[in-house]
């Protein structure tokens, strides 16, 4: 079966949901909803460590986004703007979960999985240890990335990255993500 | 050497590099999207004050927490402070956290474990 939006993000809104967006990801939308986020009375009770934790967190993943995005397809029953991704936040249980859903062009793929299970499959010293090389090496994307937003978001949660991608047409990708913070 | 003083803004820290008195502080939150563009002001100046550093340098560090695009920037400024540690002046990193933040007070030790310079790992009540 064709992959569904609109079943993908009701599956997302499960718990209970602090910021849900989609749409364009600018820096404007990205202030704006870490303001919207730090109103949050569930996050405002919530100790330093983890409140710190899903706002550093959060930037990071809307960052990722703002940074790596493709353009979706011209037929998605969706806002259609050149950088739509997804985002929301909400409390499930004891957790933070962060998803965020995106675009991707076909040929990305293999780098972008290879990435994650390659940050999934490291301990907690060896993530420590990879993330100090590379930001020893000094160098950014062509696009302002620095090639820590994975590493940080596993450094920081401590959990697994979780991930998975639908084939929408054969040129346009899905990618979604599910970072859960405790 | 002119003094910078930048207001804090959303994504910005508040900083004040001070060449008259050999202070430099750098406090909030650090997410910019470009964080070259807001660092590399800030580097170059270090880059010009190490020619005639002063004697001493003390160096405030109080951040809320920052993006990784800044980490590297941040890092690139401890670079540059440790020529001038390496010159023979002195140097000094206060590094302030709060007292259960332990990714910050992480960071701090991430700087540490790079940087050649004497680090004071500060702790404030929260």
């Amino acid at each position: 079966m064709a992959f569904n939006i609109k079943e993908w993000y009701k599956e997302k809104l499960e718990g209970e949901v602090i910021l849900n967006f989609n749409g364009s990801i600018t820096p404007d939308l990205i202030t704006e909803a870490l303001g919207t986020i730090e109103k949050s009375l569930n996050l405002k009770n919530e100790k330093n460590r983890v409140r710190k934790k899903v706002y550093n967190v959060f930037v990071e993943c809307l960052q990722n986004l703002y940074h790596h995005v493709d353009k979706p397809p011209s037929d998605l029953d969706l806002v259609q703007e050149d950088n739509f991704g997804v985002i929301i936040l909400s409390k499930d249980g004891s957790f933070y979960r962060i998803s965020t859903g995106n675009f991707v062009d076909k040929n990305k793929i293999s780098v972008i999985k290879d990435r994650i299970d390659q940050v999934n499959s490291l301990t907690d010293k060896e993530i420590r240890m990879l993330y100090l090389d590379i930001m020893s090496n000094g160098e950014f994307s062509d696009k302002g990335g620095g090639g820590l937003g994975m590493l940080d978001i596993v450094r920081k949660t401590g959990n697994k990255l979780e991930y998975y991608f639908y084939k929408y047409n054969d040129s346009h990708i899905f990618f979604s993500l599910d970072v859960y913070i405790s | 050497m002119e003094t910078i003083i930048r207001e804090g803004s959303p994504k910005t820290p508040y900083v004040r590099f001070d060449g008259e008195k050999g202070i430099i502080e750098i406090k909030g939150r650090s997410i910019p999207e470009n964080s070259i563009e807001f660092y590399k002001p800030l580097i170059d100046w270090l880059e010009e004050y190490g020619n005639a550093a002063l004697a001493e340098t003390a160096v405030n560090v109080q951040l809320e927490y920052f993006n990784t695009s800044s980490s590297k920037c941040i890092l690139d400024i401890f670079k540059k402070l440790e020529l001038i540690f390496k010159k023979g002046q002195k140097v000094e990193v206060n590094w302030y956290y709060e007292e259960d933040d332990e990714d910050m007070f992480e960071a701090g030790e991430d700087y540490q474990s790079i940087i050649n310079i004497p680090f004071k790992m500060i702790e404030m009540e929260e």
